[in-house]
């Protein structure tokens, strides 16, 4: 019998979730704000939905309803990726060791 | 590009993601850290452009979409004040809530698109995991809303609490799930439609009982929803970017929220079913006698601390409000001039979100390795002349100690009454959130410093 490829994408996750939990706990507490600017940036990887849906269909009707709804989620997750990447880079920089 | 070939690169999206999460190990990794994260990103989104192959006129709007969000989202990071990122990051959660929102919307509309089906029959499993990414991903965006007004301080930071709320919260789950369940066999939109708007709902109903001091678990908490939401979208659309992001940010939160939650000493549950401050306040008012207190200036303090071989500087939310923190490293840089041993305490829940201490102090330009954490320097203050409160109040309560009656009993605190001396700084002799009164206050090596944060640390500079 086949194994049905939902149960690939349910390994990948339940690993992922390992991965991310031994992963997280290594994070320095003073790092834990641009943790969570930088995991809510890559969460925006959901743009990649929203790019399928905003280009389906045909290319007479560019703006159906569900396309509409493809648009808006590019744009949100635009400000999120940019704004997310951005201003964990800003974070970063800030931190500086002692000058000898 | 053939979908074997989209896939493995997803994969490789995936993976740099990790490495991202990964570099934050150490201030030194990070920034090379946030660099795999950005090039992840890119490679995740060029290729859906090459897989969906479609450059007609629309994907010039999808360009132009692109860039009007990505400027927006760049000038908001180029502008933001460090003390705000709090509601910052709670504001960028809904983004991401309300994308998975509309992703999901989008793929119920047109199966077709996504290889889910047909309208009105779409396959069960999809319909299932994008109803839970559409449910997760409106609590999380509404939930966010709440979180980011109180954060900014357009709704009051006090818990919101009526009765039977607990229960209201309940049935409209179990009204969630039983929809899930009715959506499955019918397929019809409108349940689809009650599914968001009933979430949506959840989501207000969730954060509004929450006070102001919590919000560290509260923006942890939905951090981690917001991967859940991606994670249940990335299964939709059976994509491997996009369920490793959401397991990573899913788990990344819920240890956040962790860690945040046994710094209060408070479980999970006790924090999200709602208010310290709400029922805890009778108690304050009845213990609250007078004692004498001793009154200081800034010239005490200067003179204290200069004399002292070592300080120990204790931030909190104060030192953000009062945007004291570029103030207090002059203050330092003063001190260290006359030869005293200086380095900052952080307790664990200082501020409104995980590490909101450390940003502000990285901001002020202090060295990352003058910062201690709780476990790291609690056994300093015993040989530590002077410890400098400025902005913390409960997390330096002795109380948590001593008083098993006390609400904030087993919170791990800062031991300042043990240095020699302590500063506090305090606008006034109020409680803190949890509303109970600090012993410190009464303490006869503690000198009250009844000031603005930051103008009493300008005093203190002026003297010095």
């Amino acid at each position: 019998m086949e194994i049905d490829p939902f149960i690939f994408r349910l390994s990948i996750f339940i690993l992922s979730i390992f991965v991310g939990y031994y992963v997280v706990w290594s994070v320095t507490p003073s790092l834990h704000t641009p943790l969570m600017s930088v995991t809510n940036a890559i969460s925006s990887v959901i743009i990649v939905g929203a790019i399928i849906a905003a280009l389906a269909g045909s290319s007479e009707r560019i703006f159906s309803t569900s396309n509409m709804f493809g648009f808006l989620a590019i744009i949100l997750a635009a400000v999120n990726i940019f704004g997310g990447f951005l201003v964990t880079q800003r974070m970063l920089q800030m931190y500086k060791k002692k000058k000898k | 590009m053939s979908a074997n070939l989209s896939a493995f690169f997803y994969l490789i999206s995936g993976i740099l993601f990790i490495l991202a999460l990964r570099g934050l190990s150490s201030p030194e990794t990070s920034r090379r850290g946030n660099y795999f994260g950005i090039a992840g990103m890119a490679i995740s989104i060029l290729v859906t452009f090459l897989s969906v192959g479609n450059f007609g006129p629309g994907f010039i709007y999808v360009l132009i979409f692109l860039l009007i969000g990505g400027s927006v989202g760049a000038f908001i990071a180029f502008k933001i004040p460090m003390t705000a990122m709090p509601e910052l990051v709670a504001g960028f959660h809904s983004l991401v809530g309300l994308a998975a929102v509309f992703v999901a919307i989008s793929a119920f509309l047109n199966p077709d698109a996504f290889n889910l089906g047909t309208v009105a029959n779409i396959k069960l499993a999809s319909l299932i995991e994008m109803s839970l990414g559409a449910a997760i991903g409106a609590i999380t965006f509404s939930g966010s809303i709440i979180a980011f007004l109180k954060l900014r301080g357009i709704m009051s930071g006090s818990p919101i609490t009526f009765k039977g709320q607990h229960l209201i919260n309940l049935v409209l789950g179990l009204t969630i799930i039983f929809l899930i369940f009715y959506l499955c066999l019918s397929q019809s939109s409108n349940i689809f439609w009650s599914i968001v708007i009933i979430s949506f709902l959840v989501g207000v109903l969730l954060i509004i009982p929450i006070g102001g001091a919590d919000m560290p678990v509260v923006i942890s908490m939905l951090n981690s929803y917001s991967g859940w939401a991606a994670a249940g979208i990335g299964f939709t659309l059976e994509n491997s970017a996009l369920i490793i992001t959401g397991a990573l940010v899913g788990s990344s939160g819920a240890i956040l929220s962790y860690i945040m939650c046994k710094g209060m000493n408070r479980s999970f549950f006790n924090v999200i079913l709602g208010g310290w401050g709400a029922n805890e306040q009778s108690t304050t008012l009845e213990s609250k006698e007078q004692k004498p207190v001793k009154n200081g200036n800034a010239d005490d303090a200067a003179f204290l601390m200069k004399n002292a071989s070592s300080v120990i500087i204790v931030p909190g939310y104060g030192m953000a409000v009062a945007q004291a923190q570029h103030a207090l490293r002059e203050m330092v840089d003063a001190l260290k001039k006359n030869g005293v041993k200086v380095s900052y305490a952080i307790h664990p829940v200082a501020g409104r979100m995980p590490g909101h201490m450390n940003v502000l102090l990285a901001e002020a330009n202090v060295p990352y390795d003058e910062v201690f954490e709780l476990e790291e320097i609690n056994n300093d203050f015993a040989n530590c002349d002077v410890a400098y409160v400025i902005g913390a109040n409960d997390v330096t309560n002795p109380v948590a100690k001593s008083d098993p009656q006390s609400p904030i009993y087993g919170m791990p605190v800062l031991d300042v009454e043990k240095s020699k001396s302590v500063l506090f700084v305090k606008r006034s002799l109020s409680p803190g959130y949890a509303g109970i009164d600090n012993d410190l206050f009464y303490r006869d090596n503690t000198l009250m410093l009844f000031a603005d944060a930051k103008k009493m640390t300008e005093e203190i500079v002026k003297s010095l």
